[in-house]
């Protein structure tokens, strides 16, 4: 009977666990709401799977449980029952999967009028850069990367020349204005994650990666890193400032640029 | 990984065409019955150290794909390959373990028919070209060394001593087994003993050689 | 039995001449270097309790760590990643592994199929040797200067070489790869063993569709295993030369700590490829093991044959399959060609389909079973909670956009722990108390076995069903401190807290365990040959313990499949498969 009463309590436990949990997503700052939704019916799909499958073995187990002259029943197989069982499964794994598709297919398609801007991550902290007035960033390479040029832009370029670049400041982003992050590492692997956007990528040193969304709410989101990257692994924090477009442009002219650092060496 | 998948699919097709043999749709809840009353009962009669040597076989050929995916990979994925110079020593080397590999196989007749000097000059001749292969494949080593392709010069030569490497550990692991054959058949071991010995033996050089072939076109196409 | 046909072709020979059988005559070559698939078998099962026993130690130092920030300082962030790289390489590699395939494997694979022992004895021996080195290289690692690498047990490079990770520049790393190195060498000789005894050396009747689905499990793991991890073999050989000889396989041009690095165009993730086509197999090699296991458990404490059997064959079959094309679902968010991802996301989700038949099957043959509540059943019955839990929660990883926000957060820990760490050791657990009146001739307690049992199923499951909700707050996975989180309630580190205390009980609970099988091995109630009336062969031996080649001098005859339990008309309620039809009917 203990069993059957723990079988109980795990199904009803688990559920009222999920309701009754203060433990929830923070709330969303991003357009990828259908991410939030994909993931709330999965939760409703898997729960009820779950719960069905517990109470299901309690009621065995109390149904069916060793009595003197209770004996079990031989039945090999009852190919209808795992044929209708087969098919249930599959419908339940589709309708998973195919709105999972469709938002992994928004989610890797940026729109053409997101603006770029570049996330730099090293031991143990974040850069960011935006294009200048040209809205272009410029060429990058390794063999640029000095303490004067931490982010290895191309000198010669002239489109790296307004960039505009941020060291350990805060970023910021105008609101409802889609944004493609690209992602760039300079020693090991990163990942910049903001659990109020709920999109991430790692940054890969060696190749540019990227992930898109847009900011709806203002406000200030903490960001940390999401892939382990050494023993400062958990202090790599960040923090990106949704601000109304105003603000933004303002904030975006006091930011120093590329170009004057680079004269202020030669 | 095309390589290693296509691999895993070559063998997983191996796998179902003899598994398409072992009766799966069977009920066995309604063949109640000695051996022989059911058909399919008992186990193949290949000698176990047979099937052991190909199952080797194939896990040593999914070592070598991964290598191969590895190349194949590391080459498409950056811009810094820069072939190597191929020693033309390769193709020397190549006739050799070819040699090495006409050998063995003169000794797997020999070893048929039981002719027993024929099975020694078989596995002598084999081996000792084998031995020549992997000296020069050493030779190979260092022209390519001399061009000035260390092993960290470039992906393509790190790849180059990597697989060689591992290809002539391999050889070198089949010699000690050749050897071993060998001895026994001065000593004048028994002869099925011998039969299954030699065959095992070449069995593995062929399999060694036709690897090599693949990895050699694959370091000329790189 | 002794008129069993001896004529027929194609199979061996009933009876076997005394002195081909290898009769070890010392006591070093009985019991140490012994040839004997079951002494081999249960030397890797100590040696895998043993060190599994430390990783179970570092995961209380991790979790205390973690639960109850400032107060236990004495760990410093380098251990912190020390201890967590261990406790999962151990844990997977080391422990599972090992233990599924090198212990249950050699104990049973042989007895199960009706053999005298494995197929090359000698090569079975050396495979335990290899693997011993493989601990003690890896046990080195502890105490080699810079301590063991901290790099976690992905070993991702960059990182994994480089001076910021603990190890990195010293040899942590190099002893790690040359561990893994020597176990694959290990167990591929172990691996040749299992397969071509399966494959040749099972006795007369023991058809393929008569086998136990404990082999089935074994010998299709191992088949994936021997395809699979030849992918780590050639990772760990490519970055053990970036690492000593400066070549860039997996090493990009770099700058660390302002310092420019000599490594040139190598790809990060031509590791997490081969990685992971490891990887991915290896979390089934460890998973169709537990599945062939539980579906013995089930059947013989539930007194009725399993359901579905074919079915569940072929599951073990098409899963094994499959699983080599799943493997960049680890990957959603690697910076990999991001199309991938509809490709791996249905592969990974098809998957489902046969495990999920396998479940409905356990659960199917409880139903109108005769279920004795015996402690392996117990912990067959909390395998399917826990494994449901877990494959469920799979699902949100699988499915590549779900994946997005909880990929590297708590709730991957709290899902894999569930479905490859608990599930699968609670079936290990359950297969002990099951085969332990075989291996030792004596029943483990019952009444220690209940309370191991009851502690270590509410202890894991209130460890790790929590866990999931810290993850989808946002909690990162491998933080040596979660800190303060804008997105974190304190809530939550009361949360964390308790599953850390609740972490020191459940392993605590191991010790009762450990005290049990020392116990019972003198003190146990004597067993007899067949304590829980089971079918299949391995409790059919003349002898139990069974001797070295297993059968005496005669080799047993299979007339049925592994699962006559409670079939109509029989004067019992199971039929041993060596039993003759005329015999079984009076």
């Amino acid at each position: 009977m203990a069993v059957v009463i723990a079988l109980v309590l795990v199904a009803i436990g688990s559920v009222t666990f999920h309701v009754l949990s203060p433990w929830w997503w923070t709330p969303i700052a991003s357009n990828w709401g259908y991410i939030d939704g994909t993931l709330t019916v999965t939760f409703w799909i898997t729960g009820v799977v779950f719960t069905a499958i517990v109470l299901f073995m309690a009621y065995c187990v109390l149904r069916f449980r060793h009595r003197p002259d209770h004996t079990a029943e031989f039945g090999p197989e009852n190919k209808r029952l795992e044929w209708w069982l087969t098919i249930g499964t599959t419908v339940g794994v589709c309708v998973l999967l195919a709105p999972g598709l469709v938002v992994w297919h928004q989610f890797v398609t940026v729109p053409a009028s997101a603006t770029e801007v570049e996330i730099v991550g090293q031991q143990w902290r974040w850069s960011y850069r935006l294009p200048g007035r040209d809205g272009r960033l410029g060429t990058v390479a390794v063999r640029w990367i000095s303490p004067e040029n931490p982010l290895g832009i191309d000198p010669a370029d002239v489109a790296g020349q307004d960039d505009v670049i941020i060291e350990g400041g805060d970023l910021q982003l105008p609101i409802g204005r889609p944004v493609k992050i690209l992602l760039r590492a300079i020693d090991v692997v990163h990942n910049f994650y903001v659990p109020a956007f709920r999109a991430k990528m790692d940054m890969v040193p060696g190749q540019v990666t990227f992930f898109w969304f847009t900011p709806t709410r203002t406000g200030a989101f903490e960001g940390i890193c999401a892939e382990l990257c050494g023993l400062g692994h958990a202090v790599m924090r960040a923090r990106v400032v949704v601000v109304e477009a105003p603000e933004y442009d303002a904030w975006l002219e006091r930011q120093p640029t590329f170009a004057p650092r680079v004269a202020s060496v030669q | 990984m095309t390589a290693i998948i296509l691999y895993v699919a070559v063998i997983g097709s191996i796998a179902a065409w003899w598994l398409s043999r072992q009766r799966l749709m069977a009920k066995p809840w309604l063949e109640i019955g000695a051996a022989g009353e059911t058909p399919g009962t008992g186990a193949s009669e290949i000698p176990p150290a047979k099937l052991g040597l190909w199952v080797f076989l194939a896990v040593v050929g999914a070592l070598l794909t991964l290598f191969v995916s590895a190349y194949l990979m590391r080459m498409h994925m950056s811009h810094d390959w820069r072939s190597l110079p191929t020693p033309p020593m390769l193709w020397f080397n190549t006739v050799l373990l070819l040699l090495s590999s006409l050998g063995l196989h003169r000794a797997q007749i020999a070893a048929r028919i039981g002719w027993r000097h024929g099975i020694e000059i078989g596995l002598i001749a084999g081996g000792l070209s084998a031995l020549a292969f992997l000296a020069g494949q050493y030779l190979a080593w260092q022209q390519v060394m001399e061009e000035g392709f260390g092993v960290a010069t470039n992906p393509s030569s790190s790849f180059f001593y990597l697989i060689t490497a591992v290809h002539g550990l391999h050889l070198a692991g089949g010699l000690l087994a050749l050897g071993k054959t060998a001895y026994r058949t001065a000593r004048g071991a028994d002869l099925a003993q011998l039969r299954l010995g030699v065959e095992l033996c070449a069995t593995y050089l062929h399999f060694l050689l036709v690897a090599w072939i693949a990895l050699f076109g694959l370091l000329l196409h790189g | 039995m002794s008129t069993a046909s001896g004529h027929l072709e194609g199979v061996p020979a009933a009876e076997v001449e005394d002195v081909e059988l290898y009769h070890p005559h010392s006591w070093v070559t009985k019991y140490v270097f012994s040839q004997d698939a079951k002494i081999i078998g249960i030397q890797y099962a100590l040696t895998a309790t043993a060190i599994g026993f430390v990783a179970l130690v570092l995961s209380w130092l991790m979790r205390i760590h973690l639960g109850f920030p400032g107060t236990f300082d004495f760990i410093t962030p380098a251990e912190y990643y020390q201890f967590i790289t261990m406790h999962g390489m151990i844990m997977v590699v080391y422990l599972l592994t090992a233990l599924f395939l090198g212990g249950f494997g050699n104990y049973l694979i042989p007895l199960m199929v009706g053999a005298r022992d494995m197929v090359f004895p000698w090569v079975n021996m050396l495979s335990y040797w290899i693997y011993l080195v493989a601990v003690l290289v890896l046990i080195a690692s502890f105490f080699a200067p810079g301590g063991p690498t901290g790099a976690g047990w992905t070993l991702y490079p960059p990182q994994a070489i480089l001076s910021g990770t603990p190890g990195g520049q010293d040899w942590g790393i190099i002893l790690m790869l040359l561990s893994l190195m020597l176990f694959i060498i290990g167990f591929t000789m172990g691996g040749l063993n299992y397969v071509v005894t399966v494959l040749q050396a099972r006795t007369r009747g023991m058809t393929l569709m008569r086998m136990p689905l404990t082999v089935w499990g074994i010998f299709t793991a191992t088949v994936m295993a021997l395809l699979a991890f030849p992918a780590l073999f050639v990772s760990c050989v490519m970055m053990m030369l970036d690492r000593l000889l400066g070549t860039s396989f997996f090493m990009p041009a770099l700058v660390v700590m302002g310092e420019r690095l000599s490594h040139e165009g190598g790809s990060p993730l031509l590791w997490q490829h081969l990685f992971w086509f490891f990887g991915h197999p290896e979390v089934y090699i460890v998973a169709l093991p537990a599945f062939g296991i539980v579906s013995d458990l089930i059947s013989v404490h539930a007194r009725r044959n399993i359901f579905g059997y074919r079915m569940m064959v072929w599951a073990i079959v098409i899963i094994g399959a499959l699983s080599f094309v799943v493997w960049a679902h680890h990957m959603y968010v690697s910076g990999m060609n991001p199309y991938f991802g509809f490709f791996f996301a249905t592969t990974t989700l098809i998957i489902a389909v046969p495990t999920a038949i396998k479940v409905y099957n356990w659960l199917l043959t409880l139903w109108r079973g005769d279920i004795h509540l015996t402690t392996p059943m117990l912990f067959a019955l909390a395998f399917i909670v826990t494994f449901v839990n877990g494959g469920l929660t799979g699902l949100f990883l699988g499915n590549v956009v779900v994946d997005v926000p909880l990929s590297d957060t708590m709730f991957v820990v709290a899902h894999f722990h569930m479905v490859m760490g608990v599930a699968p050791i609670f079936v290990v657990f359950g297969a002990i108390y099951h085969w332990y009146p075989k291996i030792t001739g004596r029943m483990l307690d019952e009444a220690m076995g209940k309370l191991h049992f009851w502690v270590s199923f509410a202890g894991a499951y209130l460890i790790f069903f929590p866990m999931h909700y810290i993850g989808l707050l946002g909690v990162p996975r491998r933080y040596h401190e979660i800190g303060e989180m804008a997105f974190v309630p304190p809530s939550a580190h009361t949360l964390n807290a308790f599953i850390s205390v609740m972490a020191l009980i459940v392993g605590a609970a191991q010790i009762v365990f450990l005290f049990n099988l020392a116990w019972s091995l003198r003190r146990g109630k004597p067993a007899g040959g067949n304590p829980w009336n089971a079918a299949s062969l391995e409790w059919q031996t003349p002898e139990t313990p069974p001797p070295h080649g297993n059968w005496g001098r005669e080799m047993p005859v299979v007339y049925r499949w592994a699962y006559d339990y409670s079939v109509p008309g029989a004067p019992q309620d199971f039929i041993p498969q060596n039993q003759p039809p005329a015999k079984a009917a009076e």
